[in-house]
């Protein structure tokens, strides 16, 4: 008989009369670490917040090791031993390590004063344990996104948490942080942590995930040991039909340079950055997190100040000073951080897609908005893009984070830019929206888009770009074009095992 | 109307309605309590009395939607009121005609009072200091500039045109409350169906997102405070209209509190991103009511305050758990 951590029982959960989960039955064994799949909207999220307390289900309950909880709040789940880690951390940036890890629960001196000293101990100890290499008393903002995410687990850890549930960890990881939570994670499970791994992604599902459950549309479609299904398998019960090929074939890119960036250098993040895109070309922009790519496209924005050195459209040298500047002159950003620099959650799609192009909506010198056009153009991208929302004018807090993305997409290709700079164009976004995601920016490249592909996913820049260079600590360290682009040349440029050249890209 | 803008604005218009709710109820209340209440004179009375902060009012609510405040509308109401009145004076002897004298004192006025505003925003934006800031020290500069001209006392005009426009009435409606609802239909169209108003919410909603969306957020907050500048302007002249005088030392006094009182009570939230034009005239008769009916009822005007204040955090506790 297995040991029965947590059962779900008869949950089911509705948003104003809309059923987001259905009678989900489901028992989770002491030490496993149970993977669950679905497309984005399918429910694990809901699912999980109502397990970590975050939202109280409409119906059914809760047992954990055996006895019935009613958890209605954070709190409660922390208590029975539940732990969260949210897609979007926790954490307070001014804050050091170790006040993070006991914040809320602060260890104190007889005085009634806080107890720094032993804080950090403890802190330092069960870093220590999880083979982490942080320092307790380091800033949060200080730290990458991957070390923050550690910091979280810790925290988790620290809390004595027998179920940690885990929200697409990897989403902001490199294949290299990845490997190191995999071992964080076989390390807690030995010691007897259960664990729940939400993921779109199936090969991690596969590798770290000993079963795996399907959802799809608030329903589990099914729950196997992860070893009986193959990832085309998982994958197609995710989306409930056969899926085709995941990457669209690559189209030709013509010969005329249109975006030239010579000697890019912001002091201290770039060093002299040199690369081009051509028309209806999309160059991979690949390394490790940190490794300064989204700085590239910031810095062509016009966003990072101090910024040094050329950027050349169509021959012609531009001044860009502000995102105004690059949009004017046709090169277009979409952003990594969807929610704190792409879109706007409190505006409904229509605006949050008209935004960047809102002039082109406008009449008469006090610029009224034409309500009609707006309109027409909304409803032609969510057509195009295949946005799932209630209606147009729905706020994009209530979309699910795949057509939050949709809609963060639409919204930069709007103004009909020359060029545009993907950044991580399908972070969070599940099996079938990526291949979306990717159809769209091929069909934009074969009408002439040049597009700079950002993403820490080696697979995507393996599979969608003509070219693509790597960096490492805001320089690049090589590029590789036709057949030399596969994972394992990235990750040596990329690791800085191997260096080609520091110079430009080769141009063919 | 606004079909595009119906989605994001279904929130609004259900605070909107809860606002005008309050109201009517506390005319209802009003009325039963007081049978004077109901007499038109004493309505009039009511909406010429919230005019003058309602329309700064106005100009406020833009400056909270950007996710800022403007405590310094009181002071730029005496200095601006000061100003206007001083270089009436002044040019009444140089020009022959009256008339054109006043016109021109108004005109000055306004200048200035939209250049009180322009400061701010350029401090704001340019010197990158907080709003909060940067409007009590101008709050505190303008306050003493209208103390210094005015020798700290009330400043009288000389021209008998300028004590009376402000009195008069256009089919029954006072003049201060007839430029209010012109001002108000101005900026409300503004708000929800331009370009402006659509990316002053943007910046309010979040500064980086409208930065990365081609957005100049700085001329955004700029026009907002100087927008505010201008319509303390006009509150300050027909205010010294109305007493043909300023008196330096209390003049405005409270006019920031009031103002933004009316913009939260209308619905507007303090965090910026949205807001109601219409709301914040409501909030602004709101607590003009509160007053008239707390005078008929005999109540000390040292209680008053306790009123609006529990009023005010009454409405923000409502708003909270809506939220």
């Amino acid at each position: 008989m297995n040991d029965v951590l947590l059962k779900i029982d008869g949950i089911s959960k509705e948003f104003s009369t809309v059923p987001v989960l259905k009678h989900i039955d489901l028992e989770v064994i002491r030490g496993e670490v149970l993977g669950i799949v679905g497309e984005n909207g399918a429910g694990k999220s809901t699912l999980m917040k109502i397990v970590s307390g975050i939202y109280t289900p409409t119906t059914g309950r809760l047992v954990f090791e055996g006895k019935p909880v009613e958890i209605r709040e954070p709190l409660d789940a922390m208590q029975v031993g539940i732990s969260l880690i949210p897609q979007e951390f926790n954490l307070v940036n001014d804050l050091a390590v170790y006040e993070n890890v006991f914040l809320g629960r602060e260890l104190r001196l007889r005085s009634g004063l806080l107890d720094k000293k032993r804080m950090m101990e403890r802190t330092r100890t069960l870093l220590e344990e999880l083979e982490v290499d942080i320092k307790p008393d380091e800033r949060i903002e200080r730290l990458s996104t991957a070390q923050k995410q550690m910091v979280e687990i810790s925290k988790a850890v620290s809390m004595d948490a027998k179920l940690l549930i885990m929200d697409e960890p990897t989403t902001v990881l490199t294949q290299y942080e990845i490997d190191i939570l995999y071992r964080l994670m076989r390390r807690l499970k030995s010691q007897g942590v259960t664990i729940i791994y939400i993921s779109h992604k199936l090969k991690e599902v596969k590798a770290i995930c000993d079963r795996v459950m399907v959802l799809r549309d608030g329903e589990v479609i099914c729950l196997e040991p992860t070893g009986a299904l193959s990832e085309v398998e998982i994958a197609q019960r995710m989306v409930g039909r056969e899926l085709s090929q995941v990457f669209p074939p690559k189209g030709v890119p013509g010969d005329e340079r249109v975006l030239e960036v010579r000697n890019l250098t912001v002091p201290g993040v770039l060093e002299d950055i040199n690369l081009d895109i051509k028309r209806g070309e999309i160059l991979g922009l690949a390394g490790l997190v940190g490794a300064g790519r989204t700085e590239v496209a910031e810095a062509i924005m016009g966003v990072r100040p101090h910024t040094t050195g050329e950027i050349l459209l169509n021959g012609k040298k531009l001044d860009i000073r502000s995102p105004q500047d690059a949009v004017e002159s046709g090169i277009n950003y979409l952003s990594e951080d969807r929610q704190g620099s792409g879109i706007l959650t409190g505006f409904s799609v229509t605006n949050n897609i008209s935004l960047v192009s809102l002039k082109r909506y406008c009449r008469y010198f006090v610029n009224l908005i034409k309500n009609g056009d707006e309109k027409a153009a909304a409803e032609a991208h969510r057509d195009r893009f295949n946005i799932k929302t209630q209606s147009l004018d729905t706020r994009l807090e209530f979309l699910s984070g795949g057509n939050q993305q949709k809609v963060s997409l639409a919204k930069s290709i709007d103004p009909d830019p020359v060029v545009l700079l993907a950044d991580e164009p399908t972070r969070g976004v599940d099996v079938s929206a990526k291949q979306e995601i990717y159809r769209f920016i091929k069909s934009l490249s074969d009408k002439g888009l040049s597009c700079l592909f950002i993403s820490s996913e080696q697979e995507e820049i393996v599979g969608m770009c003509h070219r693509v260079i790597v960096m490492k600590e805001g320089r690049i360290m090589g590029s590789l074009s036709g057949d030399e682009i596969n994972e394992a040349e990235i990750m040596f440029l990329a690791t800085g095992v191997r260096e080609t050249n520091g110079a430009p890209a080769p141009v063919h | 109307m606004n079909s595009a803008l119906s989605g994001s604005l279904r929130k609004f218009e259900y605070e909107k309605y809860a606002s005008l709710i309050a109201l009517v109820a506390l005319f209802a209340i009003a009325s039963i309590l007081s049978p004077y209440f109901l007499q038109l004179q004493n309505v009039l009375n009511i909406l010429r009395q919230v005019s003058y902060t309602g329309i700064i009012a106005l100009g406020m609510t833009f400056v909270i939607i950007s996710g800022g405040i403007d405590l310094s509308v009181g002071s730029v109401a005496a200095f601006v009121g000061a100003v206007c009145i001083l270089t009436l004076n002044a040019l009444l002897p140089m020009v022959g005609n009256e008339f054109l004298a006043v016109s021109l004192a108004i005109l000055a006025g306004l200048a200035i009072a939209s250049l009180c505003g322009a400061l701010n925003g350029i401090l704001i934006t340019r010197g990158k200091i907080a709003p909060f800031i940067v409007t009590l020290g101008t709050m505190a500069i303008f306050r003493s500039l209208a103390l210094f001209i005015g020798n700290a006392g009330e400043v009288r005009s000389n021209s008998n045109i300028y004590g009376n426009f402000g009195m008069n009435s256009v089919a029954m409606v006072p003049v201060p409350v007839f430029v209010m609802l012109i001002l108000a239909a101005l900026l409300a169209v503004t708000l929800n169906q331009t370009r402006y108003g659509r990316y002053l919410c943007a910046v309010g909603s979040n500064v980086r997102v409208a930065t990365f969306s081609a957005i100049n957020v700085d001329r955004i907050k700029f026009l907002a405070y100087t927008l505010t500048g201008f319509v303390v302007g006009v509150s300050a002249i027909l205010l010294s209209s109305r007493f043909n005088a300023v008196s330096t030392s209390n003049m405005g006094m409270a006019f920031e509190l009031d103002a933004i009182a009316a913009v939260i009570i209308g619905g507007t939230p303090m965090t910026g991103g949205r807001g109601t034009v219409w709301g914040t005239i409501i909030g602004a008769i709101i607590l003009g009511i509160i007053n008239n009916m707390l005078n008929m009822l005999g109540v000390s005007p040292y209680l008053q305050g306790t009123v609006k204040g529990l009023v005010i955090i009454g409405a923000v506790y409502i708003q909270r758990q809506r939220a």
